[in-house]
């Protein structure tokens, strides 16, 4: 029998006692709530799996899950097209490549709380540049505080604006990966820019775009801080996002077994999607 | 299939370029009839890729025109001059089976599908990758890879051109004399004019009836292989080809004859022009070891299978020589004769001597 050297393990512990502190540990408190009824004076009783039937039961849930969904499917349409779209129309030599690199990356060196409190002010009606401009120059009635669309717009402009850039700078390392003798051999071969684009340019991106749309599905599935800052979820409830819904619930009404029950249904789709983006996008890898 | 003509061309990679450093090729003229296997032979930088790219058209020219036919294409992009390149690495569409891949040169350019289908299976059929058609592009071993690539540049038979700029690089030595030997075939065949740049001499001359040497972008000599070896017009030319290079020795030139180390050297005619320079050049396989010329001492003798090099030192200058006897042991004493009619002088690296007719 062939003994096997189980020092390896050692070597593990260190991350798996970070993990468990980053992330199991608070992930295993979440569960636990899940499945109790809260009291003050640090009461629990057992509630088994009535929260989740609550939740997934509940209308409100089911409206925010919507929003979320539409939010996220909104923002990645425009994005990754958007995204490479603006790579492809980026040089590829010259003084001007440091410019762009520059220039894409400054929203996203910009803290989330002060993107949100900065379109905040640019689309206030009365003094922002934008929700001035909207209403008195063009017209447009235009007040994010007050009409649904207006809000919706906002945090969708804002999350393009904020964001794209992410997928501008991931598609434009797949780009730039391309030799140039591709080009020259597509030229030959007498390939249209179309041909270029679907045979040469969209397979030399396609690992770089399927991050860039994990990543973009993953973090505007879980948005938060932005759209709190802008509208803090109204007007009404009309941008009430899933994880504002859910701080809402569990800090505003400290309903904390509903909260838990919410973010592990809300943890699971995530997971879920996400699994199911990376499988169908690697099928047909080797 | 077209006649290839270059005009007075000249190249530079800088915008305004001062003097003739700035230039990567400088003033080349060049006529390539219709239907020769052509060689572009020079080593690295010496601007025989610039000159591949300005004919396929795509780099265009400083100065200077390219014909095809007699017709100006300088302006022309690749896909309008109708020619075919192979790159030095391979170029594949990764998400393309084979098929596709041998296909797109011909759909690109509207061909029937049954004519399409008999090109690939042919073009196929001679690279050996028959019966991988259906495989995806991206799954294929490099040479495989390189083999689509070729079969790519090959699939056409309507070019002007088909161009190949190192094309075995990445092919392993066995399968590199394989498809060299396949592509000559291919050449026979089809008749369809063909340039190979590379800077092995090898390559170039066992596929080209005419090869150009190129050194610091400018033309040293075209020649078959043959006139290469024999009768270089160049030094460079002379040293560059042959294994080991011609022997060129510094020499003096006095009343059309020259002499070196003293002595007087037999040529293969007078000498009609002298320069800053003059130096003999006369290749080793026509050294020979004898009793009586000029003395040399053996530093070393190798092996390279039928012959044996001997290089040796005399008055400072080292000096080979290829025979077929036993070598001499190092350290001794020799003396050695030049064949006349394979002894020239060159005058600043130009051949000066001239046989009289």
């Amino acid at each position: 029998m062939k003994t096997e050297n189980q020092k390896a393990w050692l070597f593990v512990l260190p991350v798996l006692a970070l993990v468990a502190f980053n992330a199991l540990i608070p992930l295993m408190t979440v569960v636990n709530y899940s499945v109790q009824e809260t009291f003050g004076n640090n009461l629990f009783f057992w509630q088994g799996l009535d929260w989740f039937e609550n939740i997934l039961r509940s209308d409100r849930f089911h409206a925010a899950l919507g929003r979320q969904v539409m939010f996220t499917a909104i923002i990645l349409a425009i994005e990754i097209p958007l995204g490479v779209m603006i790579a492809l129309a980026m040089p590829r030599s010259g003084p001007w490549v440091s410019v762009c690199l520059v220039l894409m990356a400054l929203p996203l060196l910009i803290p989330w709380n002060v993107v949100g409190a900065m379109w905040n002010i640019f689309t206030l009606p009365d003094i922002g540049l934008l929700g001035y401009f909207m209403n008195n120059v063009l017209g447009v009635d235009y007040n994010m505080t007050q009409s649904p669309t207006a809000a919706w717009v906002t945090i969708i402009v804002m999350d393009v604006w904020h964001w794209t850039s992410l997928v501008v700078l991931l598609a434009y390392a797949g780009l730039i990966s391309i030799p140039e003798p591709y080009y020259q051999a597509a030229k030959i071969d007498g390939a249209s820019n179309w041909s270029v684009f679907r045979y040469i340019q969209l397979p030399k991106m396609k690992r770089v775009l399927t991050i860039a749309i994990l990543l973009r599905f993953m973090d505007s599935f879980n948005i938060y801080t932005e759209v709190f800052v802008l509208t803090g979820g109204g007007p009404g409830n009309s941008t009430t996002l899933l994880s504002i819904d859910l701080v809402k619930v569990a800090l505003g009404q400290f309903d904390l077994g509903n909260a838990a029950a919410m973010s592990l249904v809300y943890f699971a789709f995530t997971l879920l999607v996400s699994w199911l983006f990376y499988t169908i996008m690697m099928r047909d890898e080797e | 299939m077209a006649k290839i003509t270059i005009d007075k061309l000249r190249h530079s990679y800088s915008p305004n370029p001062t003097g003739p450093d700035d230039y990567a090729l400088k003033e080349i003229d060049l006529d390539w009839t219709d239907g020769g296997a052509y060689a572009l032979l020079g080593p690295s930088g010496c601007g025989k890729s610039t000159l591949l790219n300005i004919i396929s058209g795509l780099l265009t020219p400083s100065e200077g025109r390219v014909l095809f036919d007699g017709k100006d294409v300088t302006n022309l992009p690749p896909d309008q001059r109708n020619i075919a390149q192979v790159f030095q690495f391979p170029v594949i569409y990764d998400t393309m089976t084979v098929y596709d891949n041998l296909a797109f040169p011909l759909r690109n350019r509207g061909v029937d599908s049954a004519r399409i289908d008999a090109r690939v299976m042919e073009i196929a059929t001679m690279l050996e990758l028959e019966d991988r058609l259906a495989t995806r592009a991206s799954n294929l071993t490099p040479d495989n890879k390189q083999k689509i690539s070729m079969g790519r540049g090959l699939v056409r038979d309507d070019v002007n051109v088909v161009m190949f700029d190192e094309p075995l690089t990445v092919i392993d030595p066995a399968l590199k004399w394989k498809l060299r030997s396949k592509l000559k075939e291919l050449h026979q065949k089809i008749a369809v004019t063909m340039i190979y740049v590379t800077h092995d001499q090898t390559e170039a001359l066992t596929f080209a009836d005419q090869v150009v040497v190129m050194q610091d972008g400018v033309i040293v000599q075209i020649g078959s292989p043959v006139e290469l070896f024999e009768r270089p017009q160049h030094t460079f030319v002379g040293h560059f080809i042959g294994s080991p290079g011609m022997n060129i020795l510094p020499c003096e030139v006095v009343d059309g004859g020259a002499t070196f180390q003293g002595q007087k050297i037999a040529l293969e005619g007078k000498v009609v022009k002298t320069g800053q320079t003059t130096e003999i050049g006369i290749r080793p396989e026509y050294v020979r070891l004898s009793d009586s010329g000029i003395p040399a001492t053996v530093r070393k003798a190798a092996d390279i299978g039928r012959h044996t090099v001997v290089e040796m030192m005399t008055g400072g200058v080292a000096i080979n020589a290829i025979t077929d006897a036993a070598p001499p042991e190092p350290g001794t004493e020799v003396r050695l004769s030049f064949d006349p009619d394979q002894t020239r002088v060159y005058s600043d690296g130009w051949i000066a001597t001239e046989v009289a007719k």
